[in-house]
């Protein structure tokens, strides 16, 4: 273990972009060496992240590795990062995630490799400089600055209708965050400091919450992605490389995500019980009818990319259901309102792996017959059973099935529903129809049957890299769905102070 | 106990993961030997269990393994809860999955697939015991889900037949409305009660009896039927009741061992099973149990029914078994818990029989299944021709006469003339009769080897025997103890009771009842249509029957229907949201509109900067005139 007067978090966020500038200058016709020392960082970056476990108080909902130093004290503004019980699992998402996606380029990219590398790198420090940062510029900082790498990754490694996938993608989220910065810099005026946990407690009139809960509200939307202003995200997917797909799956959604929770939801939570049926009947509709949407794809991945539409549906469902488990007068317990936003936790997690699970085998098909197309498979089974034992595992876990990490965050926010309302819970139980058969119509089509075609009969199974990847994925996935308690554990403290601090009026 | 309980759940998961993951390594006789073995262990420390509770003394286990997740003021645990219900059923399905497993050496010996399928059936015995020993509602649910994922792998087992994935596409998303269902009803108790836990949810249930909820404004409901039919929902999916039943048929797309296992015996009672566990909540309300009463009534009527006209040899059976279930389900309506839990367990026994032993002819007859091309078989079987002799009289005697509504009593009734008239006419057309098959197949006919009679034999003995023995304990003599529920006003078993004085007396009984000469019409029909005059009654019968058959042959129009309605109907609709909705409204109008206003706009604009310096000069000129005028006379 490191000590601990180490500055654990600035590490992982700028050893990875450290990592990745090294990359790009010295890798340049040196793939292999540009290969194994990104593999060599983010490994080390994976096993850093895991040291703060050991470490963390699971007792307290305070900050923790905390480091905080004037940055331009003019306006306030500090280097401020810490980790709560809400961010750090999300941060070990990201580097796990990032040592994925490493492994999944290695022979794939060859074309300016050890840009790519590079771009990944630079980008997973980004990210988790975003689910470190205390200080709202900071935050800002990053959570602007990984959409560059972002962008470059689709734009050059992208499928042909890249430019319109990346213009599209940029301008939604960059609109998005523009509002965002206006509500942050409203706030900085009203007391002063940019530092998120201040303006938390700060009191803000009703009117005032209304307009920056929306401000938020636009931005973080638009990440996650909510319908109506989702149509970004499939765009995106198809076009992206594998990689590309896997982080944008896997873990910039979850940044809206985690925005609600660090900002909308302790900011201004007046305008979030104020409007919170607005959001529920979002995310009903994310889950139903995005349900739907999903069904009629032809190609795997748009349909994966609407599934994560429709699961991250679970995610605003649970952080914003709680004000109506919290008002129903039938609830006599009062009960439900952890369960509703730790469930949505646990969905942003489990989505995490089981989307970037779901695009890898989309890439490792891609990579051998280079079509997306469902009716261009069917029976690979056939020659690839190892893939196909693991697809129908992740299949069954993005359907939702008990003993993986999909049933888990699923479950938690359907019970929790049933205690704001009936119907609110039967909706979103709508997706255990709906979930599984979008996903296991296309698993019928693309694993089983007979061999479809040549380029099936051909196909060769997973090598041992990929084996690796996929299954180091099916382990975590049956893992956390036999037994969550350890990542609960994690975050009952803070949130227990985050449902206290969205239930109590800052009028 | 608690480490023989432990064992006894994951000694097939053992096996399954050893199977399935190192199939290659250990070959097919490791494969057969350690699912084998596991599924032992399991059915013999299962016997020991069972006979520690009945006659040990043993009271009811209840305890946590470990906690799956406590959040807010919920635990979720996974524990085991063994009381005289459960051990029932645990001997009941580590038996029958013993019995297949040995079958299935010698079924699938040729198959490619062979260690895989050990794998799946061994990974099925040992969801199935969690969800039998399950002492909390979370884990019920993740054995109810996870036999369902084994049904789903089995019946598409032979992944290259178009039909049989289809066939396991289906079954798995009709099972998925029917736990649609039971998660809702999960989760009402969770919202009432706060806790999944079955002790602590049985402490708390008094209180729920008089409350009403009002989910639809102006509309009240008792807070029991509402949970009662929600779970019940759940149990309609997977017990296979109208109308979520028409997955099953389709099912006997997979191996036979599996239909046999999971089709017939074990998974498709998980239903019976959960509502007998749940009998106190059942208890409450009335119009839950009416309504059980009323679908397990038509279940087992029109399902009887279509085992008709149905050629192929596992569909027959499979009717039988969907009818079957329906008798059990009026049972449980009924409130004769007991009974239910009863023609569970025997019929678990002599429709596994019923299924290997078809399995046994389906070999013999190189993979035919279709019933009027065989004949004249049991010239060459007999082993397997009396056990399914000794079983097809079970299942006919087995129709159970149970006292309910007016309608579930006549649909049951006469119920039990069909299911005689099916059992035996398909019993006729097999064994009896000319020799239908052509010659080549008949020159291969054998009888089939012993690791595939042995089972047969072995189940032959409980599937006789069982009933005969059980019948008294288990019926009238409180076996079950408090695992079920009874209220006074409801006591069916307490009536029946009354008129029964033994199990031989109850046969003599029987012989004078309605119920009995129904059954002796039904097969004496068979008989003479199947066996005296074949050649002229059953085509005679088609054309009378025409309209009706038409019917019949479609199986009441459900799969048409649900193709139509809900397949066509979801695909109509999500290229509706996503042609319409994404693709036109929101990327069109909204996203690329607002990117065209802006780039129209901006055309526009772009016209003034014409890069001519008079332009701007003769501007700049207008502008100061304008400015000087202001200043000029306007000030």
């Amino acid at each position: 273990m490191l000590p601990s007067s180490w500055p654990m978090l600035s590490l992982i966020v700028w050893l990875p972009i450290i990592a990745g500038i090294f990359v790009m200058w010295f890798g340049a016709g040196r793939a292999r060496f540009a290969r194994w020392f990104a593999l060599a960082s983010s490994v080390i970056v994976f096993l850093i992240s895991l040291a703060l476990l050991p470490g963390f108080d699971t007792h307290t909902y305070a900050m923790q590795f905390v480091e905080r130093v004037a940055w331009i004290p003019q306006f306030g503004i500090h280097y401020h990062l810490g980790v709560d019980g809400i961010s750090l699992p999300l941060l070990i998402l990201t580097t796990f995630t990032t040592v994925i996606v490493i492994i999944s380029a290695w022979e794939v990219i060859q074309e300016k490799a050890h840009q790519y590398l590079a771009a990944f790198l630079i980008m997973e420090g980004m990210m988790n400089g975003t689910f470190a940062a205390l200080d709202a510029i900071v935050f800002y900082f990053f959570f602007e600055g990984m959409l560059i790498p972002m962008f470059v990754i689709i734009g050059i490694w992208g499928g042909p209708r890249r430019v319109y996938a990346t213009i599209k993608f940029f301008l939604y989220t960059f609109l998005g965050s523009v509002f965002m910065l206006i509500a942050l810099i409203y706030m900085y005026f009203k007391c002063g400091s940019f530092s998120i946990l201040h303006m938390q407690q700060m009191p803000l009139t009703l009117a005032e919450q209304v307009l920056i809960f929306l401000a938020f509200f636009i931005a973080f939307a638009v990440k996650i992605p909510m319908w109506p202003v989702h149509t970004w995200l499939p765009d995106a997917h198809v076009e992206a490389p594998t990689g590309g797909s896997v982080i944008l799956a896997a873990i910039m959604l979850k940044i809206g995500g985690y925005g609600f929770l660090r900002f909308s939801l302790p900011i201004t939570p007046d305008a979030s019980a104020l409007l919170d049926s607005m959001i529920i009947a979002f995310s009903l509709i994310a889950i139903v009818y995005i349900g739907f949407v999903a069904l009629v794809q032809n190609d795997m991945k748009k349909l994966v990319a609407y599934s994560s539409i429709s699961h991250m549906g679970f995610v605003t469902l649970g952080m914003f259901v709680i004000f109506m488990i919290a008002a129903n007068p039938l609830n006599v317990s009062g009960s439900g309102v952890r369960l509703a936003i730790e469930g949505a936790m646990v969905q942003m997690i489990s989505h995490g792996l089981i989307s970037a699970a779901m695009f890898l085998s989309i890439g490792v098909l891609y990579d051998r017959l280079h079509s997306r197309d469902i009716s261009a498979y069917g029976g690979v089974v056939n020659t690839m059973p190892w893939f196909a034992a693991m697809v129908v595992v992740f299949a069954m876990a993005n359907v939702g099935l008990p003993g993986t990490s999909g049933f888990v965050g699923e479950f938690m926010v359907i019970l929790a529903s049933y205690k704001a309302n009936f119907w609110i819970a039967l909706l979103a139980a709508f997706t255990l129809i709906i979930g599984a058969s979008y996903t296991l119509w296309m698993v019928k089509r693309v694993i089983f049957g007979d061999v479809q075609n040549e380029g099936v009969a051909k196909l060769k199974d997973v090598n041992k890299r990929e084996a690796w990847m996929l299954g180091s994925l099916v382990v975590l996935i049956i893992l956390v769905g036999i037994w969550p308690n350890p990542l609960l554990d994690l975050m009952h403290a803070t949130i227990e102070h985050l449902a206290q601090q969205a239930l109590t009026s800052k009028l | 106990m608690e480490k023989i309980y432990l064992i006894i759940a994951l000694s097939p998961l053992v096996g399954a993961l050893v199977a399935g993951l190192f199939g290659k390594q250990i070959g097919r006789v490791g494969a057969h030997w350690v699912t084998n073995i596991g599924v032992g262990i399991s059915f013999i420390l299962s016997v020991y269990a069972f006979y520690m509770h009945v006659w040990g003394g043993l009271p009811t286990y209840d305890a946590t393994v470990y906690t799956w997740a406590a959040t807010d003021a919920f635990h979720f645990d996974v524990g085991f809860m063994v009381d005289r219900l459960t051990v029932l059923m645990m001997v009941v399905v580590t038996s029958v999955s013993l019995m297949v497993h040995i079958y299935t050496i010698g079924y699938m010996a040729d198959d490619p697939g062979y260690q895989r399928f050990f794998s799946y059936i061994s990974l099925f015995t040992f969801s199935m015991l969690m969800l039998v020993m399950a002492n909390n509602l979370l884990q019920l649910f993740f054995g109810w889900e996870a036999v369902g994922l084994v049904s789903y792998l089995l019946i598409g087992f032979w992944y290259k037949k178009e039909s049989a994935i289809f066939a396991n596409l289906k079954a798995f998303i009709l099972n998925r409305v029917g736990d649609f269902g039971f998660l809702l009803g999960i989760a009402a108790i969770l919202m009432y009660t706060n806790t999944l836990d079955y002790a602590t949810f049985f402490e708390r249930l008094p209180a729920l009896a008089s409350v009403k909820v009002e989910y639809w404004p102006g509309v009240e409901w008792s807070l029991p039927t509402v949970i009662a039919i929600l779970l019940f929902i759940g149990a309609m999916g997977k017990s296979a009741q109208v109308p979520l039943h028409v997955w099953l048929p389709d099912s006997m797309e997979g191996p036979t061992p599996i239909s046999a296992l999971i089709h017939a015996a074990t998974m498709v009672t998980a239903g019976i099973f959960m509502v007998a566990r749940f009998s106190p909540l059942f208890e409450l309300s009335d119009a839950a149990l009416s309504f059980i009463m009323v679908i397990g009534a038509i279940t087992a009527l029109f399902m009887g029914l279509l085992g008709i006209v149905q050629n192929d040899i596992k569909r027959v059976i499979a009717y039988s078994t969907l009818s079957q279930l329906g008798y059990m389900t009026v049972a449980l309506g009924a409130s004769a818990y007991s009974a239910a839990i009863f023609h569970l367990m025997t019929h678990a026994f002599f429709k596994a029989l019923l299924f290997l032993a078809a399995g046994s002819v389906i070999i013999a007859m190189h993979h035919e299944q279709d019933i009027r091309k065989m004949g004249g078989l049991w010239k060459y079987m007999p082993v397997t021709f009396i056990t399914f002799l000794i079983d097809s009289i079970i299942l006919a005697v087995q129709a159970s006469q149970l006292p309910g509504a007016t309608f579930a009593y006549w649909a049951v009734l006469l119920g039990v003339f069909v299911t005689a008239f099916y059992t035996f006419r398909m019993f006729f057309l097999v064994f009896f009769g000319k020799e239908r098959m052509d010659a080549h197949t008949r020159s291969h006919l054998h009888e089939s080897p012993k690791v595939v009679t042995v089972p047969l034999i072995l189940l032959s003995i409980p599937a006789l025997l069982v009933g005969f023995f059980a019948i008294d304990p288990l019926l009238f003599s409180g076996f079950f103890e408090q695992a079920i529920v009874v209220m006074p006003g409801h006591d069916a078993m307490a009536n029946l009771h009354e008129h029964y004085h033994g199990a031989l007396a109850m046969m003599e009984h029987s012989l004078s009842s309605s119920v009995f000469w129904l059954a002796i019409a039904g097969v004496a029909l068979s008989a003479v249509m199947y066996l005296i005059m074949p050649g002229l009654l059953p085509a005679m019968f088609a054309k009378v029957f025409a309209w009706p058959k038409r019917i019949l042959d479609g199986a009441y129009g459900f799969d048409d229907f649900n193709n139509a309605v809900f397949g066509g109907g979801s695909r109509l609709l999500g290229r509706g949201f996503w042609r319409i909705g994404d693709v036109r409204l929101i990327d069109g109008l909204m996203v690329n509109g607002t990117a065209d206003i802006i780039g129209a706009t901006a055309m526009q604009w772009r016209k003034l900067q014409t890069g001519y310096l008079y332009h701007y000069a003769f501007v700049m000129i207008l502008g100061l005139i304008g400015l000087m005028t202001w200043i000029v006379f306007l000030r």
